[in-house]
């Protein structure tokens, strides 16, 4: 009894709620006419596509500088990546290679600037780190009309210069690592003779998910990494063991850039889209509330609360809609969508976070 | 002075932390004007029962607590620290609650500015009255010289040394018009006897005007001098409440322990005539600690004691050493400069410093024991890793981590429930043994220790103290030790600095006349600088 009691003051009410709210959802499904292997398959497709974004925020979590509104600044290294690999004529795991490795070098150097400029405003990272992402996306927005590109794939068709808003990537790396191994179970060949329905796992996603999830956790448990706790924890202890603070921030953010970075690159690939202009200014609000379902608190983050927030923050937004939907018949997702995500960033920021300080 | 009715009493109070019972049944009164004296061991429960009487929501977050407490013949059960100062209960916490950035003033005053109506107000109502500066200065004045002390009124609290935080807090007390019991957990465990006496001054003021006092202090003699009554806690259960006439510090210290307790050796090592540390013309720029200019040797295997007045600049010279604040002139180390400015290279440089401002800079109070003990050598040192890939990544090695920390805890006799549990835990004695452990771990030859038996018990005082001096012993550690006690220092030290304005007053052996020291301390006289060991 008392191990019950334990486990649930651990986990947390909130997230025993939604998790008992989602598998309520998951069962009344099928009475409603929604097909539980199509949710299964979104479920874990949306999981993929969005943790490594979740995963991102967790460095400067750990290092005190709060939840890194700024992730759209990682998000544009990503799509300088791709974009500059398509320009490059590079396709498949090729293209997809070289993407990751532009943006990591994008991702650094925005990465530096950018945790320069937060150790500048302690205390305020949060609100600053907002309206870096907001100018830099709008900077960019003007950039990716100027800046040479010139594939016809990637520009707009009747001009012949300046990106189009959204690129494919079907003949580049398009489902690169969802199609990688993927297991279908359940599927059915319709009258085409190709496969359909059933439950499809995305194992090439998947794999790649796990490996980020163990570097991030390997580099918390690096000497580096520990550093960067305890100077969230604080800086003042920190800098008495020898540590230089500004360092370990400044690493903090870098780390966070570029694999927000990535993040997007494996979005792309599974969503099929490169979307450039405003579409990253909303991109960190998402990855934030996940975050926080998943029980971390602003100071204070975990692999454990990255997975769960994230399976449980996509379910919602996957289950919620295609339910009522069917309920209500109109079309709401993107009204709830909203909804759901934005109120859990305002649950979230209000529930009392134990810290000490 | 107990009137006839009892102005509060606790009745059968009892409380654990989800099953880690500290307190058990304590059941006690105090009566108006009355001082009690409450002493207990490190984690005895004291503070937490100050907590459960003050409403502090820490307590109803972990369970609440069973018994009953009446306050003037009624049961009172506080939800929040403000009902409890509505009803005249005053609290001074072990650690301080003020706001850095705001004057003494705006801190006495603060949530009870006194204000000014203006023309607005007759149109909005009170919230338009503007603050009436003149009269909250005066007002903080007064609560100050109620105290008997020197403060300056318009300093910003951050600025301040840590004796007049404590007296900054406690004028917030008694600046309120309706307090009827003061609670001070441990407020001379930061100010060095002078101070103390001071407090102890005032405090009799109070209870005069008819104030009641619980009064919590591991300085037992301060215990006896002032208290009418003395309430000793053992592991959670009220063993004794006795009026204090014929009680010696010697019986207190037996009751709370529950066994004798031996006076510690003072047997002291030779050491050696050769210089180990040698610091010349040292300035230091730590806010309400200046140093100005210091000149002392520390031979090697010395235990240098450095005294002082709280705010003459005795906290700055480690600090400043250790790379904490911004330091100028010379340090050389076993003839090797000491890198001034950058504490990475000076714990490098086998060097240690335990810090007087234990939950600021000694602990990260969120973490587990374990990282507490063992983070420094392993930032510094590159202790408490495992290389893989060769050597590519260095992860932290838990394993020997809660070997270290499982090593200390038995060693230093730290009262926990395990290597996992997080630091803010702990009793506040215990938090400061885990500063030690942090210290020790690096296995420095040089060790500065500020304070290091700020709030301990007893018991505890004297684990502190041998294991310093059986570290310079057996490890041959010099030791450069900070005090606002001069009988600590008096008891360990072969040799004994006194530092007044910044500057170094004079060295005594611990053998001097205390008037000696007393002479330097208030700069009536200024020693000569030479050695005296
Ligand atoms: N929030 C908490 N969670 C768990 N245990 C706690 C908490 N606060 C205090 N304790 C435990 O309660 C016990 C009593 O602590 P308390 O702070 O009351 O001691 P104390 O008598 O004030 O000691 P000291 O003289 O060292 O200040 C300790 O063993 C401590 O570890
Ligand atoms: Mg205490």
């Amino acid at each position: 009894m008392n191990r019950i009691k334990a486990f649930i003051t651990d986990f947390g009410w909130p997230r025993i709620i939604i998790a008992i709210f989602l598998l309520a959802l998951f069962i009344s499904a099928p009475f409603v006419g929604v097909k539980l292997d199509a949710s299964f398959t979104d479920v874990f497709n949306r999981f993929g596509q969005n943790v490594i974004m979740v995963l991102a925020l967790v460095p400067m979590v750990q290092a005190g500088c709060g939840l890194n509104f700024g992730l759209p600044l990682g998000i544009l290294s990503g799509l300088l990546g791709s974009t500059m690999a398509m320009q490059f004529g590079l396709t498949g795991p090729m293209g997809f290679l070289v993407a990751i490795l532009i943006t990591i070098f994008f991702g650094s150097i925005f990465g530096l600037g950018y945790g320069k400029l937060l150790n500048k405003v302690k205390g305020e990272e949060m609100t600053i780190a907002m309206y870096v992402g907001f100018s830099a996306v709008m900077l960019f927005s003007i950039l990716w009309l100027l800046l040479p590109y010139t594939k016809p794939d990637l520009v707009m068709g009747y001009a012949g210069e300046g990106l189009r808003r959204s690129i494919s990537l079907e003949k580049y790396w398009d489902k690169i690592l969802n199609n990688f191994l993927a297991l279908r179970i359940g599927s059915v060949r319709n009258l085409a003779g190709n496969l359909s329905g059933g439950f499809i796992f995305p194992t090439g996603l998947m794999m790649f998910v796990a490996a980020c999830v163990v570097f991030m956790w390997f580099f918390l448990r690096t000497k580096t990494g520990t550093a960067m706790t305890a100077v969230g924890s604080n800086p003042d202890f920190a800098r008495a063991s020898g540590v230089s603070v500004e360092k370990m921030r400044t690493t903090s953010v870098v780390v966070s850039t570029i694999i927000g970075g990535i993040g997007i690159l494996v979005y792309q690939q599974s969503f099929g889209f490169v979307q450039v202009y405003d579409a990253p200014l909303y991109m960190a609000f998402p990855a934030v509330s996940a975050l926080l379902i998943g029980g971390a608190s602003v100071t204070k983050a975990s692999m454990l609360n990255v997975v769960i927030g994230t399976l449980l923050f996509q379910g919602m937004l996957t289950m919620t809609p295609s339910v009522i939907n069917s309920v209500l018949k109109t079309d709401m997702s993107e009204v709830i969508r909203i909804i759901v995500s934005n109120g859990m960033i305002i649950y979230a920021l209000t529930r009392k976070t134990k810290v000490t300080k | 002075m107990a009137n006839e009715s009892s102005l509060l009493s606790l009745e059968g109070i009892s409380k654990d932390f989800y099953g880690n019972v500290v307190l058990e049944d304590v059941t006690f009164t105090v009566g108006r004007g009355e001082i009690i004296g409450l002493v207990g061991e490190n984690g005895a429960g004291k503070t937490t029962l100050m907590r459960i009487l003050f409403g502090m929501p820490v307590i109803a977050e972990t369970g609440g607590f069973k018994g009953r407490i009446m306050l003037d013949g009624k049961q009172v059960a506080f939800t929040s620290p403000f009902d409890a100062l509505d009803a005249g209960i005053g609290m001074v916490h072990q650690e301080f609650s003020l706001i850095p950035g705001f004057t003494a003033t705006e801190n006495i005053t603060l949530n009870r500015e006194s204000m000014k109506r203006n023309v607005a107000c007759d149109i909005f109502g009170e919230r338009m009255s503007v603050l009436d500066r003149a009269r909250m200065r005066t007002r903080a004045a007064k609560a100050i010289s109620r105290l008997g002390v020197k403060l300056d009124p318009d300093i910003l609290v951050s600025e301040m040394p840590v004796g007049h935080k404590q007296f900054t807090e406690i004028a917030r007390e008694i600046d309120r018009s309706n307090v009827k019991l003061l609670v001070l957990d441990e407020p001379t465990a930061v100010l060095t006897e002078t101070e103390a006496e001071v407090l102890i001054q005032s405090m009799r003021m109070l209870a005069a005007q008819g104030i009641s006092i619980i009064f919590i202090s591991h300085r037992l003699h301060e215990i006896i001098n002032v208290a009418d009554k003395i309430v000793v806690l053992r592991d959670g259960k009220a063993v004794k409440s006795v009026p204090v006439k014929g009680v010696s510090v010697h019986d207190i210290a037996t009751w709370m322990v529950g066994r004798e307790v031996k006076g510690s050796s003072s047997m002291l090592s030779a050491c050696s005539e050769k210089v180990f540390l040698k610091v010349d013309n040292l300035w230091v720029d730590m806010p309400g600690e200046t140093v100005r200019n210091v000149s002392f040797d520390v031979c090697e295997g010395e235990i240098f004691g450095i005294g002082g007045l709280a705010g003459q600049g005795k906290l700055g010279i480690p600090n400043g050493l250790m790379g904490l604040f911004p330091a100028g002139g010379n340090a050389s180390l076993d003839d090797s400069p000491v890198p001034l400015n950058d504490p990475h290279k000076v714990l490098n440089n086998h060097m240690a410093f335990v810090s007087e401002d234990r939950r600021g800079v000694g602990l990260l109070l969120d973490e587990t024991l374990e990282w507490n003990v063992a983070f420094t050598a392993m930032q510094a040192k590159g202790e408490h890793l495992i290389p893989v890939l060769g050597g590519l990544f260095k992860l932290r090695n838990e394993r020997t981590m809660k070997l270290l920390a499982e090593e200390y805890i038995k060693t230093l006799e730290i009262k926990c429930t395990g290597p996992k549990q997080r630091a803010k835990e702990l009793s506040g004695g215990n938090q400061q043994k885990i500063c030690l452990a942090k210290a020790f771990a690096l296995k420095p030859k040089l060790l500065f220790v500020s304070e290091p038996t700020r709030g301990i018990d007893v018991g505890a005082k004297a684990i502190v103290l041998e294991t310093l001096r059986r570290y310079n012993k057996e490890y041959g550690m010099t030791i450069v030790m900070v005090s606002s006690e001069l009988e600590e220092l008096r008891s360990i030290c072969h040799r004994i600095a006194i530092v007044d304005e910044g500057r170094i007053a004079g060295i005594l052996p611990p053998t001097a006349e205390i008037a000696e020291f007393g002479l330097l301390m208030s700069g009536e006289k200024t020693g000569k600088n030479g050695d005296a060991a």
